[in-house]
């Protein structure tokens, strides 16, 4: 089972998370759970709508990027927030990746509104295989 | 800290380019002893990192309310040559043209004491603030390129502000050189119904009194409007939406792949640059421009619901309650600006990421009503404990590349602050203290709590004493609007 966790003491203005997962698909779906984390309480994100994204990168690490700025265009472009995340990556020759993700429009009086996150930063970036499984550590821009 | 580090001249403190592989000049850090001691190690790492960017002239430099950000530290400056230099992102900040607006009134304390409730209620439900929210105006993609391209006289001209705001903006509120056919779709799609939103985080809206006590220039005070103790100011901080941020976004990725072409290696991936006079730094010039222009058009949006708010309230016209711009100033931007080198006269790229243009008397890009004293500098604080006015100084040109600080500068991670304060309970604390909070947000009010930030007093006076500007007014915060 995988997990993430803010970090304190990394990017003093900003906000850091880690992530272990046992699969790249796991791992790229929990990233996707860490940065909507920083923005509300997930709990409170009904999920009612559906939006398709498909991206593909010839590093693996530039898809993680792309995929979790992506999502931070969903959000801002229909003021929507997302709480279910379903990936799969495929490597043809470069990194294909498919997502459903599941959310419903902002609404302030249900939703417990944290920070928020105005891009996914390069600074400390890393995704590596570790162990029998994947690393990843994101620095966002709040 | 491993790094010899050395006073060179009172509050001036440099590390040598032998302290690293590949810095190319030595890094200052403006500060006091006090705080360079207590200031974070990431500050001494990414500024010597700017140091071994591709014509960088002089100094890489930090100001006192550094500290650590990502690429540049927050408080990072750095000039380089328009031929052999870099323009970088990261350099810059994600909110292009992040920035302060403050405007007077002729409101005294006792006028606003009694109905400070109904006022932050009204300015609260006019100025959209929070994660995603959205502007009240619904433009389509050609008329947000109009925004973009022209920046605050396209709000003046439809009658959001007044004709004379313009003037007292940071040139003009209008870069010239923007081009909105270097910005991609998605940024243009991302922030067109954002227009006049405060956005979250750090950004705030707070109504603020000058105390008899807190003047330090009663002349240049006047100068800047700031007439009578307990006076009510309005100070606005905030910057370029999701348009500014996927700005930034598409570039990093656009530089990521130009830098082999033009043999630049960086020591932090954030740091991504292109050579400026390449067609690469060039279409990031043009999009910046339109991002930081999207900025100024979005404080001045925002001014306008808060003139609304005020009349609102306080049954008068905005003009007869004297609700004039002090000044808008940008506070992470590149600007092409010319300094003294070698005895000959240089344009420079100068990256300012977190700190302020503090342009002294006779400059002739600040307006004519205040060249004689020098631009004002608006230095946003925590909401707890306030903020200053200060005037910018001949000495910062010789010593900053025109610059200074630009608030009271983090020291504690927002993880962190959230484990030591509860969003309600500030709240509670800060009204009986005289500080109506409003939020969309109680934890990222808990974010924002005074003991996340430095000593403001402290900062500013690394600043005074070193003279890169000068200490004019001192604002205590009654009412705040975080978003």
């Amino acid at each position: 089972m995988g997990r993430y966790e803010f970090i304190p003491g990394v990017a003093i203005a900003d906000l850091a998370f880690e992530v272990y997962a046992d699969t790249l698909n796991e791992l790229f779906s929990l990233s996707a759970q860490a940065l909507f984390d920083a923005m509300v309480e997930l709990e409170d994100v009904r999920q009612e709508q559906e939006v398709l994204i498909s991206l593909s990168a010839e590093k693996l690490d530039n898809l993680l990027f792309d995929w979790l700025a992506e999502l931070v265009y969903q959000k801002d472009v229909d003021a929507q927030l997302f709480s279910q995340f379903e990936v799969s990556i495929n490597e043809y020759g470069s990194y294909e990746l498919e997502g459903r993700v599941r959310g419903e429009p902002i609404n302030p009086s249900r939703h417990r509104l944290k920070t928020d996150v105005k891009a996914i930063t390069y600074h400390m970036f890393k995704l590596e295989k570790k162990g029998h499984g994947y690393y990843a550590r994101v620095v966002l821009d709040t | 800290m491993n790094m010899k580090i050395s006073e060179v001249e009172p509050g001036v403190w440099e590390i040598p380019p032998t302290e690293k592989p590949g810095m190319r000049v030595p890094a200052r850090i403006i500060a006091t002893k006090e705080l360079i001691d207590t200031m974070d190690e990431g500050v001494f790492n990414q500024v010597t990192n700017v140091a071994c960017l591709p014509g960088i002239v002089k100094y890489a430099l930090c100001m006192p309310d550094g500290h650590w950000g990502y690429g540049f530290p927050i408080g990072g400056v750095a000039a380089f040559d328009l031929k052999e230099g870099v323009i970088s992102p990261g350099g810059i900040g994600f909110d292009i043209n992040c920035g302060m607006r403050l405007i007077r009134t002729n409101l005294v304390l006792e006028q606003v004491e009694p109905v400070l409730e109904k006022l932050m209620d009204t300015l609260f439900e006019l100025v959209p603030a929070g994660v995603g929210c959205k502007g009240l105006l619904k433009l389509n993609k050609e008329e947000f390129a109009e925004v973009v391209q022209e920046g605050v006289p396209w709000a003046v001209q439809r009658g959001y502000g007044w004709p004379e705001d313009v003037q007292f903006i940071e040139q003009g509120g209008g870069l010239p050189g923007a081009n909105p056919e270097k910005v991609s779709e998605k940024a243009l799609s991302r922030g067109m119904e954002q227009l006049g939103t405060l956005g979250s985080g750090n950004h705030y809206l707070e109504v603020q009194v000058v105390k008899e006590e807190n003047v330090y220039d009663w002349e240049t005070a006047r100068r800047f409007g700031i007439e009578f103790p307990g006076q009510i100011v309005v100070m606005i901080h905030c910057g370029s939406r999701g348009f500014g941020h996927q700005v930034a976004t598409d570039y990093l990725r656009v530089f990521e792949k130009a830098m082999p072409k033009y043999g630049i290696t960086i020591i932090d991936r954030e740091l991504g640059c292109a050579p400026f006079n390449s067609p690469e730094g060039k279409d990031y010039h043009a999009a910046m421009l339109c991002a930081a222009n999207a900025a100024f058009a979005n404080r001045q949006m925002i001014i306008h619901r808060i003139r609304e708010g005020f009349e609102k309230v306080f049954k008068k016209s905005a003009q007869a309650l004297g609700m004039q711009t002090v000044y808008d100033v940008a506070h992470n931007i590149a600007k092409i600006e010319e300094y003294d080198l070698n005895g000959g006269s240089r344009k420079l790229l100068v990256h300012r990421k977190g700190a302020t243009r503090s342009f002294g008397p006779g400059d002739l890009d600040i307006c004519p009503a205040y060249r004689e004293v020098g631009q004002p500098v608006i230095v946003g604080g925590s909401m707890e404990t306030g903020s200053y006015l200060l005037a910018g100084t001949k000495k910062a040109h010789e010593l900053t590349f025109g610059s200074t600080l630009h608030g009271s500068g983090r020291t504690m991670s927002r993880t962190q602050a959230k484990k030591k304060v509860h969003g309600r309970q500030l709240q509670e604390d800060m009204r009986r203290r005289g500080i109506l909070v409003k939020t969309v947000s109680y934890a990222g009010l808990a974010e924002e709590a005074g003991l996340a930030y430095k000593d403001i007093a402290a900062v500013v006076e690394a600043v005074h004493q070193v003279g890169i500007s000068r200490k004019v007014v001192r604002l205590k915060p009654i009412g705040n609007i975080k978003g």
